[in-house]
């Protein structure tokens, strides 16, 4: 029984770390490298709010997710408009900025002890006799609850209808009217959001380090492929695939082959099925 | 001519999300043959030829050549038994000078088996055959055209460029994609004896074109494509006849009989 | 409105000691030929002098290996940008690759340093092809996204599982006999690849590379199999990868999980962009550049690799050429201004 319930968790978290990612990459075609660096920034930044600055706690949270939001627009507004369509220079300016915002902050924010972020209800449930953290319930909720939220308001709202314009097809979607570069820059904004969600949920499960950056980056990545990068269907499906298959790696095989997991989960994908689950994006070049 | 067609195309379809590109398509080929195949913008022939050559995966239907079925394998194996294309689209190695861009094709395993050197792979083999190939196909050999970079050619070398890629192959079948396109009528005036020079060397063409009268001249059959049907097959006087084939190019009989 | 600056525009021309050096011209006198040999001598020879002139710095000579080997990467990293098409992020893969090879061969089998490098090489190239021939025929993005991910999965197999020394990392590997024959060592080894590549690139199997890049379509239309070239790109630069990592792993006498490190990730590719992408000369001239400013940063920790990531990000934004792009349009051709 436990399998199942820390299965769920686990793919709710996986899932929570996948969703902004692959929103960028379905609306803008764009790697956003710099996905875990977002994480852990807006992490950082509530820790910032909290202890330094004198905000409570909903605040903090309020004001580094809008914080981070902001960069992210402006990451597209002012870099990456620049390269964008140069496939080449896209992925390498999202890198480097993912990777200056990471090694920014092992530098300059979180040396000289340890950062953490308090759990929203302390304590643990019995849940049919297991024993769950509170956190780790709210994490579950908060992810469906996002899931359901993203849903309604891709399929309900005017400006969600436009995102999956884009996505769908650009050029198509720029004819009926839609500036691509103001959707791609919501759409970058919106993602930051996700993993800033998704990192005030799960840090306070453990500590704020950098590494946990590049760990949702891997994640993520490896999430979106199985899935299909640019499907959100997918992506929800992928991440109970994999969190289940980790859930049950760790019960059966051992605790550190975890990692492992993700690594054949990419590569099988690649190799099978490249354009993962629900690949709706052509994975070879079929442009003629 | 012999009786086997040299490529079947039987009852192809694709479509692209909603719409019907192409709709239970067949067509036959015999070896010596030039088919055409015309029709109006948006009617599905270069998405025919991309699913003829492996570009675009078909939905449904058989494309067999030389008694073998290569529906949906992949280009560059398509090329190696002797299907070749060019493209509409022209895009040569631009940084390259012109014969510099033949030698890429000469390194495919086809152009080793049945090129005039005995593969190896000595640069000096390959600059010659490449230069010989240009010559071919219309090059001047002793002026500097060959030599020059890729980006400063007119389009009608631009267009004998994308022939010569192809024919580096020893083709059998070359699908010519809007070879006529953009030319001026000096560069008209020798691209059609070339395609007859081709088809005397015992190369089959199929030719997609959208210029009917340099067309008509050359090619022995046609098809017509419009909204991604075969609406007419047959001779030039045939097809032109055809009251669907001038409804689709002209909107209505009666206005071509203002023509 | 137009505006009224723009009355005159910028014309460039060809110098005319180009012209004429172009082709066979070339030997017609002498100051032709020093045209054309002088900035490729002032490298050569200023490269190959270095550790002589370094002779009584120790702490520059390894700097000066180090330069070699980030340079073997940046080449690696520059061909299969600039003339395969794939972006590779994870240089840091290659180079543990290369060092644990070496070292196993090293510790466990006993094999000297002139058997295990060249081991090295071609069995870490080996290796790394493989591993990435699943992404090979999909889109360039895959092949960026798997080769980020590369290393760092590849330290947390190696931590997690605690093997080949683990956290730790493989100690006791023998050194090379004398400092110079390891600097010589590197330095030949960047030449010999730096004109081997610039000769391959023009001619032969390089056409064929640069085809993949520019038109993967024609070249599938002319027969040929884009992912067996695509994988034989990889194994080139893999295996100056790996060849830098065998060194690095002889040079330090060890080999662990910090060679994969985002320092050999990001200085490769920011080196290539400031240096001048394209050129295979660019990246050398990058790394000559951005080694030494990191060594002297070195007390700034990791801040040295974000400061080099907004500099990168900088240069490629501002689509700066490089270094060497710039200097050798400005040494072939002028330019001046021109009525319209």
């Amino acid at each position: 029984m436990d399998i199942v319930i820390y299965g769920i968790v686990n793919s709710v978290t996986l899932a929570l770390m996948a969703l902004g990612f692959t929103l960028v990459y379905g609306v803008c075609r764009l790697p956003n490298f710099a996905h875990g660096s977002l994480y852990v920034l807006t992490g950082y930044i509530t820790w910032i709010l909290m202890n330094r600055v004198g905000l409570n706690y909903p605040l903090s949270m309020l004001g580094a997710l809008v914080i981070t939001g902001l960069i992210g627009a402006a990451m597209y507004q002012f870099i990456l408009v620049r390269v964008r369509g140069m496939a080449i220079s896209e992925i390498i300016a999202s890198y480097a900025i993912g990777l200056a915002i990471l090694e920014g902050l092992r530098w300059g924010g979180l040396k000289g002890g340890t950062f953490t972020l308090p759990p929203f209800i302390e304590g643990s449930v019995d849940l049919l006799g297991v024993s769950v953290d509170f956190q780790r319930l709210i994490v579950v909720a908060i992810g469906l609850a996002l899931m359901a939220l993203l849903w309604l308001f891709v399929t309900g709202t005017k400006l969600g209808l436009a995102l999956k314009g884009m996505a769908q097809d650009e050029r198509a979607a720029m004819t009926l009217g839609i500036d691509s570069d103001r959707m791609a820059v919501v759409s970058m904004a919106m993602g930051s959001v996700l993993a800033g969600i998704a990192a005030l949920v799960l840090l306070p499960l453990g500590n704020i380090v950098v590494e946990a950056g590049y760990n949702v980056l891997i994640m993520a990545v490896a999430v979106c492929i199985v899935g299909g990068l640019g499907s959100w269907t997918g992506a929800i499906l992928a991440a109970f695939v994999i969190g289940f298959a980790q859930i049950l790696t760790i019960v059966l095989v051992g605790a550190h082959f975890q990692v492992v997991v993700a690594l054949v989960a990419i590569i099988v994908t690649l190799i099978l099925r490249p354009s993962g689950l629900f690949g709706q994006q052509k994975e070879l070049e079929e442009r003629v | 001519m012999s009786h086997e067609p040299l490529l079947t195309v039987d009852n192809i379809s694709k479509s692209f999300g909603g719409v019907a590109a192409l709709s239970a398509v067949s067509l036959d080929i015999y070896r010596g043959d030039i088919l055409g195949i015309i029709g109006p913008n948006g009617s599905g022939k270069t998405t025919l030829v991309n699913t003829i050559t492996g570009f675009v995966k078909a939905d449904q239907g058989r494309v067999v050549f030389k008694g073998q079925d290569i529906t949906n394998w992949k280009p560059h194996k398509i090329a190696d038994v002797g299907l070749t294309r060019t493209f509409q689209v022209m895009r040569p190695y631009f940084s390259l000078p012109a014969y510099k861009n033949l030698i890429i094709p000469l390194f495919s395993p086809r152009a080793r088996r049945t090129g005039g050197w005995r593969g190896g792979g000595k640069t000096g083999s390959r600059d010659t055959v490449a230069v010989d190939i240009l010559e071919e196909i219309g090059f001047e050999r002793d002026s500097y055209v060959p030599y020059k970079v890729a980006s400063s050619l007119p389009t009608g070398y631009l267009k004998r460029l994308e022939l010569a890629r192809c024919l580096s192959l020893r083709p059998e079948l070359v699908i010519c994609d809007e070879v006529f396109s953009g030319l001026s009528m000096s560069e008209m005036a020798s691209m059609v004896p070339l395609m007859e020079k081709l088809q005397m060397e015992g190369i089959t063409l199929i030719m997609v074109e959208h210029r009917l009268r340099e067309l008509f001249r050359i090619a022995n059959r046609l098809v017509v494509l419009n909204f991604g049907c075969k609406i007419a097959e047959g001779t030039s006087e045939d097809v032109m006849e055809h009251k669907e084939v001038k409804e689709a190019y002209f909107g209505s009989e009666e206005v071509f009989g203002y023509v | 409105m137009v505006s009224e600056k723009k009355d005159r525009r910028k014309e460039r021309l060809d110098r005319g000691i180009k012209v004429r050096t172009d082709g066979v011209y070339a030997v017609s006198s002498w100051l032709e030929m020093s045209y054309l040999l002088a900035p490729r001598l002032i490298f050569i020879l200023g490269l190959l002098a270095l550790p002589v002139l370094l002779y009584h710095l120790p702490y520059w000579q390894r700097v000066l290996s180090i330069i070699c080997i980030y340079a073997l990467l940046a080449i690696g990293f520059d061909f299969l940008a600039n003339y395969v098409g794939l972006v590779s992020l994870g240089g840091g893969f290659y180079i543990g690759v290369g060092a644990y090879i070496a070292a196993l061969l090293n510790t466990k089998l006993g094999l000297p340093p002139f058997v295990t490098i060249p081991a090295a090489t071609f069995l870490g190239a080996a290796i790394c092809t493989l591993l990435f021939l699943p992404c090979l025929p999909l889109r360039g993005v895959y092949f960026a996204i798997v080769s980020l991910m590369f290393p760092l999965l590849a330290a947390r197999v190696i931590e997690a599982f605690d093997i080949f020394g683990g956290t730790d990392g493989i100690l006791g590997v023998d050194g090379f006999g004398a400092a110079w024959m390891e600097q010589y060592l590197l330095l030949i080894s960047v030449l010999v690849v730096v004109f081997v590549l610039r000769r391959l690139v023009d001619e032969d199997v390089g056409l064929v590379f640069r085809g993949v890049k520019d038109n993967d379509q024609a070249v599938k239309a002319s027969g040929i199999n884009i992912t067996t070239y695509k994988a034989l790109g990889v194994c080139i630069a893999s295996a100056l990868g790996c060849l830098g990592g065998a060194c690095l792993a002889h040079s330090y006498m060890w080999a662990g999980i910090s060679q994969f490190a985002l320092d050999f990730s990001i200085i490769p590719i920011a080196a290539t962009v400031v240096g001048g992408g394209g050129t295979l000369i660019g990246p050398v001239l990058g790394c000559l550049i951005l080694v030494p400013i990191s060594e002297l940063l070195r007390d700034f920790g990791t801040l040295r690799i974000a400061v080099y990531a907004i500099i990168l990000t900088g240069f490629i934004v501002f689509k700066s050429e490089g270094i060497m792009v710039y200097a050798t349009r400005k040494y072939e051709q002028l330019e001046r201004w021109v009525q319209i």
